[in-house]
């Protein structure tokens, strides 16, 4: 195999654990575990055809077992800690769209419309390659995809409105 | 009066926000979408949405590749590494066997002798395989699929010529509906390579793949200036080469067999 094929895809693997984890260790983390499983796996790779779509299946499965093993923290963390952290978000004389508003919010989606939605819109993937990355139906990629981008929208337009207190955003 | 249009699908809203619709719907659903101004809103949001989600940590992809990411790639190469050489020799060893024999047995223009693809079996192999690799990584990209474009085709055939140091040529593949699309420099095992890209109106791609195929002996010289047309279809996308001179050449696309054989005949007389 080639290693400059596989260097090639990190910036973009790098790019999407970000935005799914929200966090830059554990991205980062993310991306190191995906590059050993693919080398480790690398003649699986051989029967398939894209090699990116191929890394970001390799990616979600370790993504989704790193979820099962422990439950994300938003839905362990006490409530009035929560709304600190979101409070701190919202902050009217602070630019309200740039991405730490966007990371915040994305962060409040389920991870099975989050991990839609950011393979869509940032890896660029057909509707058909999610599905298959995914292993689900196309149908159920449809369903979380306009869930995820209606409640985004709903999380960023309350993100923005001034006077709502930050509690409001945890409904 | 024109009977209206089906309204558009919640499924054809998302497609028109990520450019997934099929182009003759297209311009019935962004009609359908103007004339309705909640829906029209709706794909306002979801547009700006869209756009800050793809400046989200774009930085990313500028930065350099953190040394701890770098070097799990480096220890995962090196163990693949170990298991590939001793199962990649044993591989090519039959796939040397299995390419001569079917190679010869289903269509060799020149007829180049069984020896000879034993002899070259693993650089062939490797540069079948890296061409095959290739197109996969290439053909899919949607934004950058080539690095310099068929506007500049001029520039770019001087460019990669200079780089292969031989004077290439870009096969004319239009009776067969394919385009240039453009066209990049890829590392090979022996010194630089060049990729063309072609596509056709439904957006099929197709790749041809070129570089030095070194056959050093001299009992090889006389064959290796010969041409058989050879199939593979181990790697990801199945592809047909042969050797002209010293250089590979691989047309690879995810197409029915007669399909791609006819554009790499098509390439080959083209580039003879």
């Amino acid at each position: 195999m080639d290693a400059r094929l596989l260097a090639e895809q990190i910036p973009s693997l790098r790019r999407y654990a970000r935005a799914l984890t929200g966090n830059a260790w554990a991205a980062d983390d993310l991306v190191q575990d995906t590059l050993e499983r693919a080398c480790s796996k690398w003649r699986l790779w051989l029967v398939g055809s894209d090699l990116r779509a191929w890394l970001f299946s390799v990616m979600h499965n370790i993504f989704a077992s790193q979820l099962r093993r422990s439950p994300p923290p938003h839905s362990v963390v006490p409530l009035d800690e929560a709304a600190q952290e979101l409070h701190g978000g919202v902050d009217p004389g602070r630019d309200l769209g740039t991405g730490l508003d966007l990371q915040r919010c994305l962060m409040q989606l389920p991870e099975e419309q989050r991990i839609v939605l950011l393979l869509v819109t940032l890896e660029d993937f057909s509707y058909a390659e999610v599905a298959k990355v995914l292993g689900v139906p196309a149908g159920t990629v449809m369903s979380r995809l306009s869930r995820a981008r209606t409640r985004l929208r709903e999380l960023m337009e309350g993100a923005s409105a001034p006077n709502r207190p930050g509690l409001r955003l945890l409904k | 009066m024109n009977r209206p249009a089906p309204p558009p699908s919640d499924e054809e809203l998302h497609a028109l926000v990520d450019g997934q619709l099929a182009q003759e719907r297209r311009a019935e659903i962004e009609e359908a979408v103007v004339r309705d101004p909640a829906v029209a809103a709706r794909i306002a949001a979801w547009r700006r949405q869209r756009e800050a989600l793809r400046r989200l940590h774009g930085e990313l992809l500028d930065e350099p590749i953190p040394a701890a990411l770098a070097d799990a790639l480096d220890r995962g190469l090196h163990r693949q590494g170990n298991w590939a050489r001793w199962g990649g020799m044993a591989a090519g060893v039959l796939l040397a066997f299995a390419a001569g024999w079917l190679g010869n047995a289903l269509w060799a223009v020149h007829g180049a002798t069984p020896s000879m693809q034993m002899a070259n079996a693993p650089a062939t192999r490797e540069f079948v395989h890296d061409a095959s690799i290739a197109h996969a990584v290439y053909a899919p990209e949607k934004r950058h699929p080539v690095e310099v474009a068929a506007a500049e085709q001029q520039h770019l055939v001087q460019w990669l010529s200079k780089r292969l140091d031989r004077p290439l040529k870009v096969p004319d593949l239009t009776t067969m509906g394919y385009t240039l699309v453009g066209g990049r420099l890829l590392p090979g095992e022996s010194g630089a390579r060049a990729q063309f890209m072609f596509e056709d109106a439904s957006g099929e791609r197709v790749t041809l793949y070129i570089g030095i195929l070194d056959s050093p002996t001299p009992a090889n010289t006389a064959a290796s200036r010969e041409t058989a047309f050879r199939f593979a279809s181990e790697g990801p996308v199945p592809s047909f080469y042969w050797v002209d001179q010293g250089f590979g050449y691989a047309v690879a696309g995810k197409l029915p067999r007669d399909v791609l054989l006819k554009l790499a005949t098509l390439a080959y007389r083209d580039l003879s």
